[in-house]
């Protein structure tokens, strides 16, 4: 994949030339597309899972991680998104790639209209009035004025899209590369915006406002704008899942998806593009592990793994890629 | 670099390593000594507390294991974990249909986290058997002939109480309150099927919505407009209301409850156990701690079994009971298939099942099914509060055919 290569700033910039780059790239896409056509079908569905959550960590990771204002409703923005492609998809007939820019923008207004609150509230206080957004999602969703459009607890049901122009694939496969196409350039523009002078920007007004502010920065309008952009990511991965799953219903948003990904973004490493991937391979695949160890008490193995990983891990897995990248440059001369 | 190279080749790997099963057999899921059955619970999350039904459902494909199996083979029950999330659902049905190769899925819990799979099962043609919800939509041969349910529906129940309205009162005068949401339109159809063409003369109907404060003004209109019979189609904290309102106006309806809102702790004791008195509601187990079942033989059956499998299981969860009955059924399907376990001839064996008697249900209630109709429970007896408990009374009523 490639922004794994790419993401990877020290040792990327130590690599250098554009030949060197050029083959990280073919084989980070090889590495990207290979899983279609070597995992079975049911690992390579819950493969497409997992670069899904990935891409909607990475969405929080935009707002919490290098912005610094802490989002506990992110699974709202998600259930939006997800929701605006299946009522265009089943009540419409669109097809699944013309929702995706609708969904898109309609996530985007709303994290932006979450946003202004977000500028009198801090810290906690934020985490509290998203959070309160994340509990109210699933029952404005079954709300009677909505119900035809929502389809209320029932919920709706779509299908996946098949692969076009006859190609040889399976509806799995083309979705897996769907998803992967999709999340790579989500990917690709975040590192470029977390990169860019905007991105500085938002790292300096997490780090001190004030200097920020007196660095000729306009806050009120970085910190909105970063919560629409974050929210339209977040937003993108939740109408991914709409037709992975096929299926979409107000119980499958419950306030749980926000604290899912907010342990994908601390697990995976905050303000990391790559760790959001491992955050996503993180809160798909752990729950299944913990399950595998004990039926009894899915749960309680799950919080002690995380226990773990919290305290061997502090910096996230992010935080140890840096400590090894930060040990090879060391040694080369 | 290396490292994230390395780290996506050793997740590439890892999910490589995991079992790969050989290629497929005609029968999915059966060898010469083994039926591999799956099944989705939420072992972990709020809605855990049903976790025990497959803990009672293991015990008892281990009683039967220990017994010889059936057909020459041993069960192997798989039950996965969903945290009543319906995106997890669907990812570990996959994981048994796929991975696994179960033979067929059976007793999954919850009606959100069995839509998200309703279709898929459908797809592939496997075997989505007994589920643990009571919506009314399992019960559909026609466009969803693979999947079945097993407890009467709520449907079902309000068609008991339209004929029984019936029976008592053929010029009753009914009013129907219900909340406005699938669980309580399907006491609306319920009346529907039963009353047909009468409906809209016998029946005046009034809803609530889950968020409201009160139902008293609902109730006062059903009472103005002359109604002698009142059905509830309500969540508990709305019957304990309904009940008291009723009782204040000095209105005496023939009046019906919702056997999800008849506790006799959450429900009757805040509404007044004396205010409660005569209300009717319906019942299709039997209930572990009422003395009539004491000497009973299939309660005593029941209780052997839990004794010897589930020694540290609390005897009054009617989870358990609930478990011993969907199991029970699996089992007289798995013996009716003789020595053909493909998943037509399970769909078609749990699809023609004779009336028969299950330990832990009330007697006269039988498990049935015939392949133009999937409801399994279609009788339940009603039961009156006496002001200290429910007392079953009458036959046991079938709901309509439809």
């Amino acid at each position: 994949m490639t922004r794994m290569d790419e993401s990877l700033g020290p040792s990327g910039a130590a690599g250098g030339s554009r030949a060197w780059r050029a083959t990280l790239l073919t084989l980070g896409i090889f590495a990207a597309v290979a899983p279609a056509f070597l995992l079975e079908s049911f690992q390579l569905f819950q493969l497409t899972m997992a670069v899904i959550m990935a891409l909607a960590v990475l969405g929080l990771n935009i707002v919490t991680g290098y912005n610094g204002q802490i989002s506990l409703g992110h699974g709202a923005f998600f259930a939006v998104g997800a929701y605006v492609t299946a009522i265009l998809m089943s009540h419409f007939d669109w097809s699944f790639w013309a929702t995706l820019p609708v969904a898109a923008l309609v996530c985007a207004a709303v994290g932006y209209g979450v946003g202004f609150p977000a500028l009198r509230l801090g810290g906690l206080y934020l985490a509290l009035t998203t959070f309160s957004l994340a509990v109210a999602v699933p029952q404005i969703l079954k709300h009677k004025a909505l119900e035809d459009w929502t389809g209320g607890v029932q919920g709706l049901f779509l299908v996946k899209p098949d692969p076009p122009f006859g190609l040889a694939v399976t509806p799995d496969q083309w979705m897996y590369l769907s998803v992967v196409a999709v999340a790579a350039l989500c990917f690709w523009g975040t590192w470029n915006l977390v990169h860019s002078r905007i991105g500085r920007a938002l790292m300096a007004i997490r780090d001190n406002p004030t200097a920020a502010q007196a660095m000729g920065m306009d806050i009120s309008a970085l910190k909105t704008k970063t919560f629409a952009a974050s929210a339209m990511v977040t937003g993108i991965a939740g109408a991914l899942s709409a037709v992975a799953i096929e299926f979409v219903a107000p119980d499958s948003f419950t306030f749980g998806v926000s604290i899912t990904l907010f342990v994908g973004m601390v697990v995976g490493g905050v303000a990391s593009i790559l760790g959001s991937l491992f955050g996503g391979l993180f809160v798909l695949f752990v729950p299944n592990i913990a399950e595998a160890i004990s039926k009894a008490a899915p749960g309680v193995i799950y919080g002690v793994i995380l226990i773990l990983f919290l305290f061997l891990l502090p910096g996230g897995f992010a935080g140890l890629l840096r400590q090894i990248a930060a040990r090879l440059t060391r040694r080369r001369p | 670099m290396t490292t994230s190279r390395r780290t996506l080749i050793l997740t590439t790997g890892a999910l490589l390593a995991a079992p790969r099963l050989a290629a497929a057999q005609e029968t999915p899921g059966v060898t010469a000594t083994e039926i591999r059955i799956g099944s989705t619970n939420a072992l972990s999350g709020p809605a855990s507390t049903y976790s025990v039904i497959t803990k009672c459902l293991t015990a008892m494909f281990q009683r039967l294991n220990d017994q010889g199996g059936v057909g020459g083979r041993k069960i192997a029950f798989i039950a996965y974990d969903d945290a009543y999330q319906p995106p997890r659902t669907l990812e570990q049905t996959r994981r048994l249909v796929e991975q696994d190769k179960v033979a067929f899925l059976f007793n999954q819990l919850g009606t959100p986290t069995n839509s998200a799979i309703h279709r898929y099962v459908n797809q592939r043609k496997v075997p989505h058997l007994f589920l643990a919800t009571g919506a009314d939509k399992w019960a559909n041969p026609k466009e969803y002939p693979w999947t079945i349910g097993w407890q009467p529906s709520y449907r079902t129940e309000a068609q008991i109480y339209a004929k029984y309205i019936l029976e008592q009162k053929p010029n009753a005068k009914i009013g129907l309150l219900y909340q406005n949401d699938d669980f309580g339109k399907d006491y609306l159809h319920g009346l529907k099927d039963v009353l047909g063409a009468r409906f809209d003369a016998m029946v005046k109907t009034a809803t609530n919505e889950a968020t409201d404060p009160t139902i008293d003004s609902q109730i006062v209109s059903l009472q103005a407009a002359g109604c002698d019979t009142l059905v509830c189609g309500i969540i508990p904290r709305f019957a304990a209301q309904a009940i008291r309102k009723v009782h204040d106006l000095g209105w005496k309806p023939m009046m019906f409850m919702t056997n999800v809102s008849v506790s006799a702790g959450a429900v009757m004791q805040p509404a007044g156990p004396e205010k409660g008195v005569g209300l009717i509601t319906s019942d299709y187990r039997k209930d572990q701690s009422d003395p009539a079942w004491a000497n009973d033989p299939g309660m005593a059956e029941w209780r052997a079994f839990m004794a010897k499998y589930i020694a540290d299981g609390d005897l009054s969860d009617n989870n358990y009971t609930y478990g011993y009955g969907a199991g029970s059924t699996m089992i007289q399907v798995l013996r009716q298939c003789g020595n053909d376990f493909s998943r037509e001839n399970v769909m078609k064996q749990a699809t023609n099942i004779a009336p028969m008697d299950i330990a832990t249900l009330l007697p006269g209630v039988q498990v049935q099914t015939q392949p133009g109709n999937y409801n399994v429970i279609r009788q339940m007896q009603l039961q009156r509060w006496d002001g200290k408990s429910w007392v079953r009374f009458g036959k046991v009523i079938e709901g309509g055919n439809v």
